[in-house]
C-alpha cells in the first residue's frame, strides 16, 4: 500500500525554467522560473493573458525552443544535455504539435501532411499511408484526405494537423491555441477530439487556449502569469 | 533514407511547380544562350578560315594607301593606281600569273520597274580569271567591246534575281546609274561569304566603260593578282613591293603609300574581325547567362519565407536539420540538372539550327558547355541551398514564424 502512494514519476518534469528574449533594457523575461511537472495521461489546458508566457512554455515542453536557464527533463532525461539532433529525435518519437495557424504545407494533401513525420521515422511505403489514413480517420476526414489544405475548411485543416500529430503515435500531444482560428461550433468539435484521445487513448495533452469554455475539457488547468504558474488546479469537467 | 529524400525533393518540386519551372528556365536560358551564341561563333570563325584558305593562298590584293585595310581612312592620301600599273606589274614580274585592275562604287541598277543598289565594278576578263568566276549563262566580254569601252555588262546572279526573276536577262538593257547597258553574260552563283555578304551582288563592265561613263577619271582602286603556282607568298608579296615602289617612283627611306595583303594576312584579318564578332556573341551570352541566374536568384530569395516556415514545420514534426538541408540541395540539384540538360539540349539545337541557316560548320565546344552548365548550377544550388541552411539553424518555433 505504500508502494502506491509514491507518485510515479513525471513525464514532463519543468524547474525553474527561464527564456529571457534580448538582453539588458530590451530584456524581456517570458518565462521567470516555470516549475511544472505533467504525468502521462493528463489532459492540461495552460491558460493565462497575453504576453504570461503560455505558448513559450509550450514551446520549452515541445523543444521547440531551449530555456535560457532552468532544468527540463523529458521522461527523466535533461533535455537540455541533448544536441539539436537529438531534441528532433524526440520530438519525431515522442511529441505531437497542432498549431493555431495549423502549418500544414501548402499544395501537399492531407494524407501527404499526415504522412509527413512518418516519413522521417523511416516507415515504409504502404506502411506509412495504412498508418495516415487511419489518423485521418480518427479525426473523421478520410473523405477529405486527397484535397490540399486550400479546399479544406479551418476545421478540417486543424483536424488533419491533429492527425498528423496523431500519426506518429507520440506519447504527447502539444496543442498552441488549436481553436484560435475556430468558430465556437468547430472549436467544440475539435475538443470533442482532443478529449477523446485523451479519454479513449490515454494520450497525454498539453494545450494553451485563452477561451475558458475550451480549458474546461481539460481536467488540470494551469493559470500563468509573468512568466510563472499562479495557479495549478483541476478543472471542473464539462459534460 | 537516400531514396527518401530523393522522393521528398521530387515530391517537393511538383508542389512547387512554378518555382521549379521558374528556376529551370532561368538555368535553360542562361545555359541554352551561351552554347546557341559560342556555338554560333566559333562556326563562324572556322568558316572564314577555310574560306580565306579555299580562295587560294597565291591571291594578291594591292591597295592604295598605307595599312589600307587596317588603318584609318584607306587611301585618304594616296594617289590611285591605273591600268598602266596593272599591266606594268603583270609584265615586270614573271611570278605574277594574271593581275586584274579593278574600279568600283556603290550604284543603283534599274531594270523595267525593278532597281537594286549594287556594287559597280569596272575590269576586263583576267578579273574572271583571278577570282575563279564561270558563266553561267551568256559570255564574257570581248576584246572590241574592252578596247571601245562599249556600254556591256556581266551580273551576279543576285542582280539577275532581284531585277529579272523568271525573265532570261542576257540581252536585256539595264540601267546601270545612267548608263543603258546591255547585259552579254551572267556569273555563276558562289553564294553567301562568311559574313552573309553577297559575293553574287554586283555588276561588272569593261574598265574603260567605268572610267568614261561611270567615273569619269582614269583610276584603279584595286589590283587583283595571282601568283604562279609554287611561289612563296612572302616572297611574292616582297617582289611585288618592290615594282610597286618603283613604279609609284617612291625614294629610299619613304613609307609605302599602298599595300599588298596576301591571303593569309586577310584570313588573319577576317578572323580577327570573327573573334571579336563570337567576343561580343559570347558577352551577350554572359549577360543571358547572368540574367537567367538573378531570376533563379529571384525566385529562391522570393520563396524564402514560404521555404522557411516549410522547414520549421519538418524540424517540429521531427526532422533532423541535415535531412531538410539534404532535401533541399538534392531538389536544388534536380532542378539545376534538369534545367542544364534542357539548357544544352535548347543551345545545341539552337546552335546547329543557326549553323545551318548560315551554312557555318557545327562547333560545339564542351568548355563552353561546362562552364554554362557549372554556373547555372552553382547559382541554382547556391541560393537555393543557402537559406535553407540559414532556415535550418534556427530555432524551429522561429522558423515556424517566419514572416
Amino acid at each position: 500500500m505504500a508502494e502506491a502512494a509514491v507518485p510515479p514519476l513525471p513525464l514532463i518534469h519543468l524547474h525553474g525554467i527561464s527564456r529571457v528574449y534580448g538582453s539588458g533594457e530590451a530584456e524581456v523575461r517570458a518565462l521567470d522560473g516555470v516549475d511544472l511537472d505533467i504525468h502521462e495521461g493528463e489532459f492540461v489546458a495552460i491558460m493565462g493573458p497575453s504576453g504570461s508566457g503560455k505558448s513559450t512554455a509550450m514551446n520549452v515542453i515541445g523543444c521547440l525552443d531551449a530555456p535560457t536557464s532552468g532544468h527540463y527533463e523529458y521522461s527523466g532525461v535533461e533535455v537540455a544535455g541533448l544536441t539539436r539532433d537529438q531534441r528532433a529525435l524526440l520530438r519525431r518519437h515522442y511529441l505531437g504539435f497542432v498549431f493555431q495557424g495549423y502549418n500544414l504545407l501548402p499544395r501537399t494533401t492531407a494524407l501527404q501532411n499526415v504522412e509527413l513525420p512518418l516519413i522521417y521515422k523511416g516507415m515504409g511505403r504502404a506502411e506509412r499511408h495504412a498508418a495516415a489514413t487511419q489518423a485521418l480517420a480518427k479525426v473523421g476526414l478520410e473523405d477529405r484526405a486527397h484535397h490540399d489544405p486550400s479546399a479544406l475548411s479551418g476545421g478540417q485543416q486543424q483536424r488533419v494537423a491533429i492527425a498528423r500529430a496523431l500519426a506518429g503515435n507520440p506519447q504527447v500531444v502539444l496543442a498552441d491555441e488549436p481553436t484560435g482560428n475556430l468558430d465556437t461550433k468547430l472549436s467544440r468539435d475539435i475538443m470533442e477530439v482532443l478529449k477523446g484521445l485523451n479519454q479513449s487513448d490515454g494520450l497525454t495533452i498539453v494545450m494553451v487556449t485563452h477561451e475558458a469554455e475550451m480549458a474546461r475539457y481539460a481536467r488540470r488547468l494551469i493559470w500563468m502569469v509573468d512568466g510563472r504558474v499562479e495557479r495549478d488546479t483541476p478543472t471542473e469537467q464539462a459534460t | 533514407m537516400l531514396w527518401e529524400t530523393i522522393r521528398l525533393a521530387v515530391q517537393a518540386i511538383f508542389r512547387n511547380a512554378l518555382r521549379s519551372f521558374l528556376t529551370v528556365l532561368g538555368i535553360v536560358i542562361g545555359v541554352g544562350a551561351v552554347i546557341a551564341m559560342v556555338t554560333v561563333g566559333q562556326g563562324s570563325t572556322e568558316q572564314v578560315t577555310a574560306d580565306v584558305e579555299k580562295l587560294g593562298s597565291n591571291l594578291l590584293m594591292v591597295l592604295p594607301g598605307e595599312d589600307a585595310m587596317e588603318g584609318g581612312p584607306p587611301g585618304t592620301a594616296a594617289a590611285m593606281f591605273d591600268l598602266r600599273t596593272n599591266n606594268l606589274l603583270e609584265e615586270q614580274l614573271a611570278l605574277i600569273e594574271v593581275s586584274a585592275p579593278m574600279a568600283m562604287s556603290r550604284g543603283r541598277v534599274v531594270f523595267g520597274n525593278k532597281n537594286r543598289r549594287t556594287d559597280i565594278v569596272g575590269t576586263d576578263n583576267r578579273y574572271f580569271t583571278v577570282a575563279g568566276w564561270e558563266i553561267a549563262q551568256g559570255r564574257i566580254f570581248d576584246p572590241a567591246e574592252l578596247k571601245s569601252g562599249r556600254p556591256v555588262c556581266v551580273i551576279g546572279e543576285t542582280v539577275r534575281k532581284d531585277l529579272f526573276g523568271s525573265i532570261d536577262p542576257v540581252g536585256e538593257v539595264i540601267r546601270i546609274r545612267k548608263l543603258s547597258c546591255q547585259i552579254i553574260g551572267l556569273l555563276r552563283s558562289k553564294g553567301a561569304s562568311t559574313f552573309g555578304s553577297d559575293q553574287d551582288d554586283f555588276a561588272i563592265m569593261p574598265l574603260r566603260t567605268y572610267h568614261n561613263r561611270i567615273s569619269g577619271n582614269r583610276d584603279v582602286n584595286l589590283m587583283f593578282a595571282a601568283v604562279r603556282d609554287g611561289v612563296p607568298t612572302d616572297r611574292a608579296v616582297r617582289e611585288v613591293e618592290v615594282v610597286m615602289r618603283d613604279l609609284r617612283r617612291i625614294g629610299r627611306g619613304e613609307d609605302d603609300d599602298f599595300t599588298v595583303m596576301d591571303m593569309k594576312q586577310i584570313a588573319s584579318m577576317l578572323s580577327g574581325i570573327t573573334g571579336v564578332l563570337t567576343g561580343l556573341l559570347s558577352a551577350v551570352a554572359a549577360v543571358s547567362l547572368l540574367v537567367g541566374g538573378i531570376g533563379i536568384m529571384n525566385i529562391m530569395l522570393v520563396s524564402v519565407t514560404e521555404r522557411t516556415r516549410e522547414i520549421g514545420i519538418r524540424l517540429a514534426i521531427g526532422a533532423q536539420a541535415r535531412q531538410v538541408l539534404m532535401q533541399f540541395l538534392v531538389e536544388a540539384v534536380i532542378l539545376s540538372l534538369f534545367g542544364g540538360l534542357i539548357g544544352i539540349i535548347a543551345g545545341l539545337s539552337l546552335g546547329y539550327l543557326g549553323a545551318t541557316l548560315l551554312a557555318i560548320p557545327f562547333r560545339p565546344a564542351l568548355g563552353v558547355v561546362m562552364t554554362a552548365f557549372g554556373f547555372s548550377a552553382a547559382v541554382g544550388v547556391i541560393f537555393g541551398y543557402f537559406p535553407a541552411q540559414r532556415a535550418a539553424r534556427m530555432n524551429p518555433i522561429d522558423a515556424l514564424r517566419h514572416e
